[in-house]
């Protein structure tokens, strides 16, 4: 047996680096930086004074904005279910030795990675409802079938969304798949379980703790992108942040005050998603860190100090 | 030592398993019988735990007929309906892996559970109990409702055994069961397999440099070299009048 190695503070130690300006000077870092964020926001304000921004417009303006936020959020809540229900699919279609789902997948996600998502949107919008009167004048199918090509806006950017991010999404799949090593699939095998069950009862939930928290950051992401959907016509009921903004902006000249406003908007948002979203990845790490009071020096420790080497490089 | 029925669990003939230009298995015919203890030894790379993984299908034989309790199988053809044959096969062999892959997401007891339930469509309540049961057998009863990422190397080894068992296998295949463990965890392993071979009389294959194991526990022995069976007798032909010099130096070199 190789001399035991001493494995002294594992994975999941972090400690703030001390930093080395800190050496020497009054004030901490952490101060130091404060600062420096308020001075960004002074400067800012000196900034909104130059523009002559019209504070009291903003004040008075600020609720019929904020009226959108559900659309924004609800657009971006449906989307990132069906995109991880794509995401899943298109994921398990890469990893396929059958050629139709390792072809549809591959065509998929090259074609909407590889194409921006306005013009898909746009595509989803305008191409559907011309294929649905095109297939109308050619007696194929009835008037009330071809109404259903026509979408609305929402659902249109919906689907956009959605086909959009599955396809990004699928990498992050199909790696979290790959993560979980191939002794656990053959461990489901030799049991006898069949490519479903191996995939729901070992894989896939061992998977999800990869996936997790990069999916947390797609849909911080979608948040912001769901700005896009506004660009395509709609009823004022499903009238988003950025729509507001940009119709209330038009009408009053304040374009300018109408925008900041909606960046802050924005921001707090994403701001409340990604303390849910580092919640829930220490949470769903928690199963596989060892309690404190167990001891590290087990055998087998250093395989499990490997493991979780492993999943920190992941 | 242990009553031995003369029907074969597993038989192997004509085997061969090649992985690019490289043959590993050159053509292995054996039986294993029913309350048979074999132990296959030889040097890394003869081929003995791809004998085992074969059995399985683990790997499918590049040539050759593998029959497990009944189920007959050719190597190196790929239908459909093959896969659902292999599954059955290994229904019927449970394997223990040499680097115990548990299922770190479940518990002790479902990891035991896992095969009768989701495999065999057992319902819970009637798992458990026989869960519980080989938990006990293991001597793990205790951390039922522990994860494997608390348990030692040997304990995870044992919950593997009774996974496997659960799954009421005619044959267990041992893959070098003990190599990942530190010295001191090995004999409790090694003791539930002989307690499985005396009390159980279940039908085992195992691949292990574990000589004084196979001595006491085993009822044939096989040593592989360079991929077929050099040799095979019990473990007196074997140990004290082995025939082949090959045999002899290897022997000397492990014991």
């Amino acid at each position: 047996m190789a001399a035991h190695i001493e494995i002294q503070g594992g994975a999941g130690e972090t400690r703030p680096p001390e930093h080395p300006l800190d050496a020497g000077t009054r004030l901490s870092f952490r101060t130091k930086v404060v600062l420096v964020w308020t001075g960004i926001f002074a400067l800012l304000g000196i900034f909104f004074w130059l523009a002559k921004f019209d504070i009291a417009w903003m004040n008075r303006t600020f609720k019929f904005i904020i009226t959108g936020v559900w659309v924004t959020v609800v657009i971006a809540i449906v989307s990132i279910f069906f995109a991880v229900v794509l995401a899943l699919l298109g994921s398990l279609g890469r990893l396929s030795k059958n050629a139709v789902a390792y072809g549809v997948s591959g065509f998929y996600t090259s074609f909407y990675r590889g194409t921006p998502l306005i013009v898909q949107i746009f595509l989803v919008y305008l191409a559907l409802p011309q294929i649905g009167s095109s297939l109308q004048d050619r007696g194929l199918i009835g008037s009330t079938l071809a109404r259903y090509f026509v979408l609305s806006a929402v659902l249109a950017g919906i689907i956009a969304l959605s086909l959009n991010y599955g396809a990004y999404m699928t990498e992050i799949f199909r790696a979290g798949i790959l993560s979980v090593g191939p002794d656990q699939t053959e461990a489901a095998d030799a049991l006898g379980m069949s490519y479903k069950q191996r995939m729901r009862r070992v894989v896939l939930p061992q998977a999800f703790k990869v996936i997790i928290p990069p999916t947390g950051n797609e849909f911080i992401a979608m948040i912001k992108d769901t700005a896009l959907v506004s660009l395509i016509a709609s009823s004022i009921f499903w009238y988003d942040i950025f729509k507001r903004a940009t119709v209330a902006g038009n009408h009053d000249f304040k374009n300018l005050e109408a925008l900041v406003v909606t960046a802050g908007i924005y921001w707090a948002l994403t701001a409340i998603f990604t303390l849910f979203q580092t919640k829930l990845e220490t949470r769903v790490s928690k199963g596989y860190v060892r309690q404190a009071g167990t001891p590290s020096r087990k055998p087998g420790a250093k395989r499990l100090e490997e493991q979780s080497r492993r999943e920190d490089e992941t | 030592m242990t009553a031995i029925d003369w029907k074969a669990v597993v038989k192997v003939e004509g085997l061969h398993k090649t992985f690019g230009d490289l043959e590993v298995l050159k053509g292995i015919d054996m039986e294993v019988h029913k309350g048979e203890v074999v132990v296959i030894f030889g040097r890394s790379g003869s081929g003995k735990s791809t004998l085992l993984r074969c059995i399985n299908f683990l790997e499918d034989p590049t040539a050759g007929t593998i029959e497990v309790a009944g189920i007959r199988l050719q190597g190196g053809h790929r239908h459909r309906h093959k896969r659902e044959q292999v599954r059955r096969v290994r229904m019927h062999a449970g394997m223990v892996f040499q680097d115990f892959p548990l299922f770190p997401h479940m518990t002790t007891i479902q990891n035991v559970m896992e095969g009768p339930i989701t495999v065999k469509k057992m319902p819970e309540e009637q798992a458990r109990p026989i869960a519980r049961g080989l938990l006990d057998r293991v001597g793990l009863a205790d951390k039922a409702e522990e994860y494997p990422i608390r348990l030692s190397g040997g304990q995870k080894q044992r919950v593997a055994i009774a996974r496997a068992l659960a799954m009421e296998p005619d044959v267990m295949l041992f893959d070098e069961p003990t190599s990942a463990l530190d010295p001191e965890l090995i004999h409790e392993v090694l003791a539930v397999m002989k307690a499985l071979a005396t009390d159980m009389h279940m039908t085992m294959m195992i691949v292990t440099h574990e000589m004084g194991f196979a001595r006491e526990v085993a009822n044939r022995l096989c040593f592989f070299h360079e991929g077929v069976i050099l040799e095979e007798g019990t473990p007196v032909e074997v140990f004290d009048n082995t025939k082949f010099p090959e045999t002899r130096k290897f022997l000397d070199a492990v014991l």
